[in-house]
């Protein structure tokens, strides 16, 4: 007897018994739909949160500053005040650093940005010229921040493209004027949308010429009124990251006169990626666990469901055995129906899983978006381990059908 | 071709022995027709199960064609079962939901032919059923049912028919039936060997084999019914 005759036996009897093989087919139809789903969703996580960082621009390392060192009590990363409007002036020359293309500082702060009787509370963001360059900004009406802007301290603003939506659903904003903490800005820009999702939306921002924000808007005005949050350093090529790392710390060390511990810290965009990619690699894993428990839930209700049906069809193994069906035959007949079972139900599962993608794409869960990722890999895998589950969980009760005693089996009412 | 030497055969019921089979010698020969006669729990199943060689004397000796059974394997008791003998039961002990063309064919799926199909319409146009191929059991008559079995029995073209109270399960008329088909079987050549409490269905058998407690009592010839 071989395998199509196998298949086909089991086929059969399958078929005799449709109701039972289909709810015992749901376990693993309902494991390997939630495996290729829920994968897709923590793939498509991870591509989002990539595609959001190469978005920044290419090439960029960040400078923020280090801990705040206050008598033996260390506040949090960033927190320190110790990056200036001028240590960002010091990195952006040529001689003293050859690996840096381009410098944009940047200060934050939140406020609320009121145009008549539309207001919304947001990012601003003080920034130069270069962070259009540098940061990947452009305008899709008006024109950026420029060098005049900057040295004058102007009030002119740049809205983000959700702001802009908000305040101005039918006007163009350019040229018209908003109030940012009651201080009034003449609308200069209306940015490009970004798209992208969590860690701080990119289109739910406004920009504002550094020194003015500094002057005017920063709450952190302490002393000197030139702190500033961020260094975004673009690097001349992807091979001079290192000696860039190397060339900024050394200016800043001269600068802040550190003497043990550096009071800045550097990333770089890969470095972001790398964390980021941490995150969602443990969220697929952890989403695919879960669903892998459900698979197995189903192997269980395969062989509950095998044996209940070695016992009911114990007559009909005996009659097999009695007209010369060996017990390899009978053992591979009741593993056949497990692994159709099986099987059938992954494939089921993986339509199921792609059709559930499907459904909830587009789907915002807080200021994600859900963009599920179908891997082949992910396929190949589901449909494999359910391959897997039948053969193991159909193995003890195709053994117990096979081992029967045939006067026993044949006696069974 | 069936030699049983002193054979024994003790089951075991929780703590207590029965010994179903207690020394039975007996020889069958080709072309034989034996009725095994005896009351229940005599011992005469256990001796069938033994000559069909779904069951192991725990003692003695058992030769099929000059083969030792106490040798085999389970894979050729299996062929030994598919080949050489054909089974027919008292309950029939078709596959339910499956058809009598299906059902006669099963043999011969374990046997690993191909040419399935005709040969178990052939099968069942021999014992008159030509026109009941697709039925499932549940919608023959019982004499339908142990016609489908028989041709079942006899798809392999075995040399041994071994019947367990063939006509217990039937009404006179299908009984008739179903002997009328033995002696056409007997005629063919073939070696029968039957199970029946039944003396009517005994005297229509060319050899009477008496077992009471494990122990063949009597073996008589008949004249077979004139």
């Amino acid at each position: 007897m071989n395998l199509v005759e196998s298949i086909r036996i089991a086929i059969r009897s399958l078929a005799a018994n449709k109701l039972r093989s289909a709810l015992t087919m749901l376990g693993i139809i309902i494991g390997v739909a939630a495996v290729i789903a829920l994968m897709g969703v923590g793939r498509g996580a991870s591509a989002a949160i990539d595609q959001q960082i190469n978005s920044m621009g290419t090439n960029l390392l960040f400078v923020s500053p280090g801990s705040l060192n206050q008598s033996g009590v260390r506040t949090a990363q960033g927190t320190a005040q110790t990056l200036t409007y001028e240590d960002a002036l010091a990195l952006d020359d040529p001689e003293r650093l050859p690996a840096v293309a381009a410098v944009a500082p940047q200060v934050e702060a939140m406020g609320q940005v009121v145009y008549m009787g539309n207001n919304v509370n947001t990012r601003i963001l003080g920034v130069t010229a270069a962070y259009s360059p540098v940061r990947n900004y452009t305008v899709q009406d008006g024109e950026f921040i420029t060098d005049a802007h900057v040295q004058a301290k102007s009030s002119v603003v740049v809205l983000g493209a959700n702001v802009a939506g908000t305040l101005f659903p039918d006007a163009s904003p350019v040229g018209q004027t908003v109030r940012i903490n009651n201080i009034t800005f003449r609308v200069i820009g209306v940015l490009t949308a970004k798209g992208g999702s969590g860690m701080g939306n990119q289109d739910d921002q406004v920009i504002v010429p550094i020194t003015t924000a500094m002057a005017r808007l920063s709450r952190s005005r302490m002393g000197a009124g030139n702190v500033i949050s961020q260094i975004s350093v673009q690097v001349v090529d992807a091979q001079q990251m290192d000696a860039a790392v190397e060339q900024i710390s050394a200016v800043l060390r001269e600068r802040h006169n550190v003497r043990y511990e550096d009071d800045f810290t550097i990333r770089s965009q890969q470095d972001m990626l790398e964390s980021a990619t941490a995150i969602t690699d443990v969220l697929t894993l952890f989403l695919g666990g879960v669903a892998g428990i459900s698979l197995l839930v189903g192997g269980i209700g395969i062989m509950n469901i095998m044996l209940v049906s070695v016992t009911e069809r114990t007559r009909e193994i005996g009659i097999r055995k009695a007209i010369g069906a060996t017990r390899r035959n009978v053992l591979a007949q009741f593993l056949t129906e497990a692994t159709i079972l099986s099987v059938l139900g992954g494939l089921i599962g993986v339509v199921a899983g792609a059709g559930i993608a499907r459904l909830i794409s587009g789907l915002s869960v807080g200021t994600m978006t859900l963009q599920p990722v179908i891997a082949p890999d992910s396929i190949v895998l589901a449909t494999a381990f359910s391959l897997a589950v039948g053969l193991f969980f159909g193995i003890y009760p195709a053994f117990r059908a096979a081992s029967l005693n045939p006067i026993e089996a044949l006696r069974y009412e | 071709m069936i030699e049983i030497e002193n054979i024994t055969k003790i089951y075991r019921m929780g703590d207590v022995e029965v010994r179903a089979l207690n020394g039975v010698s007996l020889r069958v020969d080709a072309g034989d027709w034996v009725a095994i006669m005896g009351p229940s729990g005599s011992g005469k199943s256990t001796l069938m199960n033994v000559i069909g060689c779904l069951d192991q004397p725990t003692a003695g000796s058992y030769r099929l064609d000059n083969v030792e059974v106490a040798r085999m394997n389970d894979a050729q008791l299996a062929a030994v079962r598919n080949q050489k003998i054909g089974f027919v039961f008292q309950t029939f002990n078709l596959l339910p939901r499956t058809t009598a063309l299906a059902n006669v064919e099963l043999p011969l799926v374990y046997a690993g032919r191909r040419d399935r199909r005709e040969r178990a319409i052939a099968a069942l146009q021999r014992v008159g059923l030509g026109d009941r191929l697709h039925h499932r059991p549940n919608e023959l008559s019982g004499g339908q049912q142990q016609r489908v079995a028989i041709a079942r029995a006899l798809i392999n073209d075995p040399a041994i028919i071994l019947a367990d109270e063939p006509t217990g399960n039937l009404d006179s008329k299908a009984g008739a039936e179903i002997m009328d088909i033995f002696r056409q079987l007997h005629a063919q050549g073939l070696t029968i060997v039957m199970v029946t409490h039944d003396p009517d269905v005994g005297r229509q058998c060319k050899r009477i084999v008496h077992i009471r407690d494990g122990q063949i009592t009597a073996d008589e010839k008949t004249e077979g019914r004139a």
